[in-house]
């Protein structure tokens, strides 16, 4: 067990004695925090709208207006000319076209029903998603005014609908994006290390050395995780500090609950590192391996992308993904507050998960060829 | 030449040899475009949703089950009270809960019929989306009931998604993942592969021999500018096949702008090389100096419009960025050298600096 | 005494279809200066892996201090030191620190590894850099403080992979001071070496041609066999096939 003490010694100086790594390790996440997260929104304001108003009444005058008064939209450009509109579109000058058709007026107040026509620049389905979304909620609420100014001889039915966000009422995209944001910076950090960690070790030769001594396997593993967890900790507590003070992310729930599981986390997703690292011979492989798993589990965590928007499949797969379910962790606990009831499913799976992949590692290294 | 000839073929059968790196070198794209393809997308389907029915009479049970037939959404759960809300969204089982009001088939008649609608707006666009959606299939609900009289909304809407009849992003990020693999292969495996001889020692070997160093150089350069061509090449052509990606330009134009822009990768790669001692130091400077900003600023995953003026600011200064618009132009557009050429000419830009800052931190050790 | 602390009996290490070392056998004594000679590329160091548990063979049988190398290869490792020709221990750390590490390592206790620590720092002189790190040492001073370390626990045999690759005469010569010193207290040394001139300070030597053992007794008897005035002739004897 002492010797356990010596290499976790051993580590901790060569790792804080690598002075061009400290500011990696360190200063490199917070200001990557910092700008990606500031990066990282899916929120859209003043989407580029050129519109063909054909009809060009006062019934047309004021959806327009209404339309640019909105946050969402910027009104470039009037036209009544169809071919200047999908002119506009084509060259990129426009993001959505909306052609008004002739006598809307006319017809709205006689009751025949009029056409509206959206053109959506869709190179960006997000943001065309949303944008004919918003589009779409403004003419609806327009129309119903117009209903309520007119009203049939017969009371109009219908409902009333109150909407409300809960958990982020001002619609922050930061809010959502900082602890997921985090936890992709730890970890890449904390995989790339434990990876390249001892294949360095077997590229320089000191890793002979120790296969010749009599350690134990369990004892080296351990050794090799433990600095790299103490060190994924304190980066995330960096990285929380930031994310409360720059970002003012709400702290709804219990940051212990938070850290016991970035342990569990850490656990898996260094033991990985540590993985790979006993099956390649190189640190270029190590890197490359760690690289090709990092990614996929990052697109697949539902860091950009929902997971309940994947395929069946898709999400089959994302079970495996530790990154998931700390993403999860950090959104419901720190956003919703979340309490230990609502995420004991994650501890479970993530223990399970740390002493399969750390036995695997410990099973892995070999201390004779 | 000869001894040129044979360095660059030790270098290429480096790498060949090593089966694993190799499996992933080109297992990598196709598992990156598999997974933009058929798996990475914001659209919204099947979303869990709550629902609690104060009055269940026949209007409501009318409006759910057209809420549930259309595909959007999926019933979780029917609860009974207030109060369980919170805690359904707590458990992070359901993204939204409809709340209908008592009494709602004869508010319904009168247009008093009283409905909530509380989205989980952890995530705001989903948030957003699903409120839309709901309030769309409402509002074709509240059509379909009063058709034919007076009470319908005057107005109706039709959507035309240009460029993207599916609304898939295929065509988004194609160009994407293009990027990501070239800065990989051509940028982080090149100044790893430099750093490893640094960082063995061998590299002193190489300078000593009669080989100039920008040979050296080059030699090591050149298989990875090969696979990265050889990558596009993939991609391009599972975007193709797989994805029906447009290729409405010319691809010999776009072959050259992707060899200009392996080049420019390249470059960066040798000079983040010359930087650094150890092969670590030159994964984590490629990761995190270049990678990611690459991928969240150069616009195909966030859209660049919406950030921070500085952080938009920044953005010119990434290569990425460039060849992206570059890239979608010729394939969606069919522009060509015409209408790119300033963004082709400032990847040469590009190039130029990169090599002559090698070229000066090469000279600076040496002295 | 003559206690046999290595047993080695037809081990052999194939790599696909290339015999690395082929079917050798010898036996050493406790406290015997053991020399492995050859050229390089000849099997020495895959011999010395083999029976220091670093690689499995592929066939025969080796006991070393009593243990099996095909099953009992851990209590080989509490028992020997090792010492690599690829230099081994730790650039970024400083001489104290490397010998902590690796005292802490063999299990010594802290007191211990404090004793050596000052025994050994005293015995190579470098009181001046012993907190140096070690990237900033000669070779000679780092292949010294290799050997130290492999010898830190006083094992009961030290193996030597060309311990003095690369350093200059004097310091050559101090090397074969210290391992005479350490046979003379009881440590058994196995060591290899394409120096053919070290092979005259071995007890025995036995002569590695393309994995096989092609000679195998004192360096005296070896040159009057061949009737050659130097090691250097008994080898290229030897490797020539002629009649031993």
């Amino acid at each position: 067990m002492r010797t356990i003490r010596f290499i976790i010694q051993k580590e901790f100086l060569q790792i804080f004695r690598n002075k061009a790594m400290l500011p990696i390790i360190f200063l490199l996440p917070v200001i990557q925090l910092v700008i990606l997260s500031n990066a990282a929104t899916y929120e859209i304001q003043d989407i580029r709208m050129v519109a063909i108003d054909k009809d060009n009444s006062p019934m047309s005058h004021r959806l327009l207006s209404k339309l640019n008064g909105s946050p969402y939209f910027k009104l470039l450009q009037v036209t009544n000319n169809t071919k200047v509109g999908t002119e506009a579109l084509n060259n990129g000058i426009a993001d959505i076209v909306l052609e008004i058709p002739h006598r809307m007026e006319k017809n709205v107040t006689s009751n025949i029903p009029v056409k509206l026509q959206l053109s959506v620049n869709a190179i960006d389905g997000v943001k065309a998603g949303l944008a004919s979304g918003y589009m779409q909620a403004i003419i609806v609420e327009y129309g119903k005014g117009i209903i309520m100014l007119n009203p049939p001889s017969s009371l109009s039915g219908g409902v009333v609908t109150q909407t409300s966000n809960w958990f982020n009422e001002s619609l922050d995209y930061k809010t959502f994006m900082v602890p997921g944001i985090l936890v992709l910076l730890v970890t890449m950090i904390g995989t790339f290390l434990t990876a390249m960690n001892i294949v360095r070790e077997k590229e320089l030769g000191t890793m002979e050395q120790l296969n010749v001594s009599p350690i134990k396997k369990h004892h080296f593993i351990i050794g090799k995780l433990f600095p790299f967890l103490v060190l994924g900790l304190l980066e995330l507590f960096i990285g929380l500090v930031v994310a409360k003070l720059v970002f003012n992310t709400p702290f709804l729930g219990s940051l212990f609950i938070v850290f016991l599981f970035a342990i569990l986390y850490l656990m898996v997703v260094l033991g990985i590192g540590l993985l790979i690292s006993t099956i390649t011979e190189t640190q270029q492989q190590a890197m490359f391996i760690s690289w090709f798993f990092m990614v996929i589990f990052i697109l697949m965590s539902g860091l950009f992308t929902p997971i309940e928007s994947m395929p069946v499949w898709a999400q089959k797969i994302t079970l495996f993904n530790p990154v998931r379910y700390f993403i999860e962790i950090m959104r419901m606990v720190m956003l919703k507050g979340s309490g230990f009831g609502d995420v004991g499913r994650h501890f479970l799976i993530l223990g399970i998960y740390a002493l399969v992949i750390n036995g695997l590692a410990i099973w892995q290294y070999r201390k004779t060829s | 030449m000869n001894r040129f000839t044979a360095f660059v073929k030790k270098e290429f059968l480096h790498i060949l040899r090593d089966p694993r790196t190799l499996l992933i070198m080109f297992g990598m794209p196709v598992a990156q475009v598999i997974l933009f393809g058929f798996a990475i997308t914001n659209e919204i389907s099947n979303a869990k949703i709550a629902i609690l029915d104060q009055s269940k009479d026949v209007v409501t049970q009318k409006l759910i089950s057209k809420i549930l037939s259309t595909g959007y959404f999926e019933l979780e759960n029917y609860l009974n009270s207030e109060y369980e809300i919170e805690q359904v969204f707590r458990e992070g089982k359901v993204k939204e809960v409809i709340v209908f009001g008592p009494n709602f088939a004869s508010d319904f008649q009168n247009g008093k019929a009283n409905l909530q609608v509380i989205a989980d707006a952890t995530d705001p666009n989903t948030g957003t989306t699903l409120i839309n959606y709901t309030n769309a299939i409402v509002n074709d609900f509240i059509g379909q009931e009063f058709a034919g009289s007076a009470r319908i909304l005057p107005i109706r809407i039709e959507t035309r998604m240009w460029y993207n009849p599916e609304l898939l992003g295929v065509f988004y990020f194609i160009p994407g993942v293009i990027t990501i693999i070239l800065m990989l292969v051509s940028t982080m495996l090149t100044s790893i592969s430099i750093a490893r001889e640094k960082e063995l020692g061998t590299m002193e070997v190489l300078l000593a021999s009669p080989m100039k160093p920008a040979q050296v150089i080059l030699a090591k350069v050149i298989p990875y500018l090969f696979l990265s061509f050889f990558n596009a090449i993939v991609i391009l052509l599972m975007g193709r096949f797989v994805f029906h990606l447009p290729f409405e330009g010319s691809i010999v134009f776009l072959l050259l702008e992707t060899l200009l822009f392996i080049i420019v990768a390249l470059s960066l790669g040798v000079l983040i090389s010359t930087k650094v001692a150890t092969q670590q130091l030159a994964l984590m400077i490629s990761l995190f100096a270049l990678m990611l900003p690459t991928i969240l600023l150069s616009g195909f995953i966030f859209p660049v419009e919406n950030m921070p003026i500085a952080l938009q600011v920044i953005s010119h200064f990434i290569p990425a960025k460039w060849f992206v618009i570059i890239i979608k132009s010729i394939l969606l557009k069919g522009n060509d050298i015409s209408h790119l050429w300033k963004e082709t000419l400032i990847l040469v830009a590009f190039v130029v600096v990169f090599i002559g800052a090698s070229i000066k931190n090469y000279k600076v050790r040496l002295e | 005494m003559d206690e046999k602390v290595i047993r080695v009996e037809n081990l052999t290490k194939t790599f696909g279809n290339f015999y690395a070392v082929k079917e050798i056998s010898f036996e050493v004594s406790k406290g015997e200066i053991f020399g492995f000679i050859g050229a390089n590329g000849a099997g020495k160091t895959t011999a010395i892996k083999m029976l220091c548990g670093l690689l499995t063979p592929t066939s025969g049988k080796a006991t070393v201090a009593g243990f099996d190398v095909f099953r009992e290869q851990e209590k080989i490792k509490k028992n020997i030191g090792y010492m690599s020709q690829k230099f081994s221990l730790y650039e970024d750390l400083t001489v104290i620190e490397n010998i902590n590490f690796f005292g802490g390592i063999y299990g010594l206790s802290d007191r211990e590894i404090k004793q050596r620590t000052e025994e050994l720092i005293s015995m190579l002189g470098m009181e001046e850099v012993s907190s140096s790190l070690l990237a900033s040492l000669p070779l000679g001073w780092k292949q010294k403080l290799s050997f130290s370390v492999a010898l830190l626990h006083n094992p009961k045999i030290v193996f030597l992979d060309e311990p003095t690759g690369g350093v200059d005469p004097i310091t050559r010569r101090q090397f074969w001071e210290s391992i005479y010193q350490a046979a003379k207290n009881g440590t058994t040394i196995f060591v290899t070496t394409h120096y053919m001139d070290e092979a005259e300070y071995c007890d025995r030597i036995s002569m590695m041609v393309d994995g096989e053992i092609k000679g195998l007794a004192s360096p005296q008897e070896l040159k009057s066999i061949h009737h050659a005035e130097s090691m250097d002739e008994v080898f290229i004897s030897l490797a020539r096939n002629k009649e031993f």
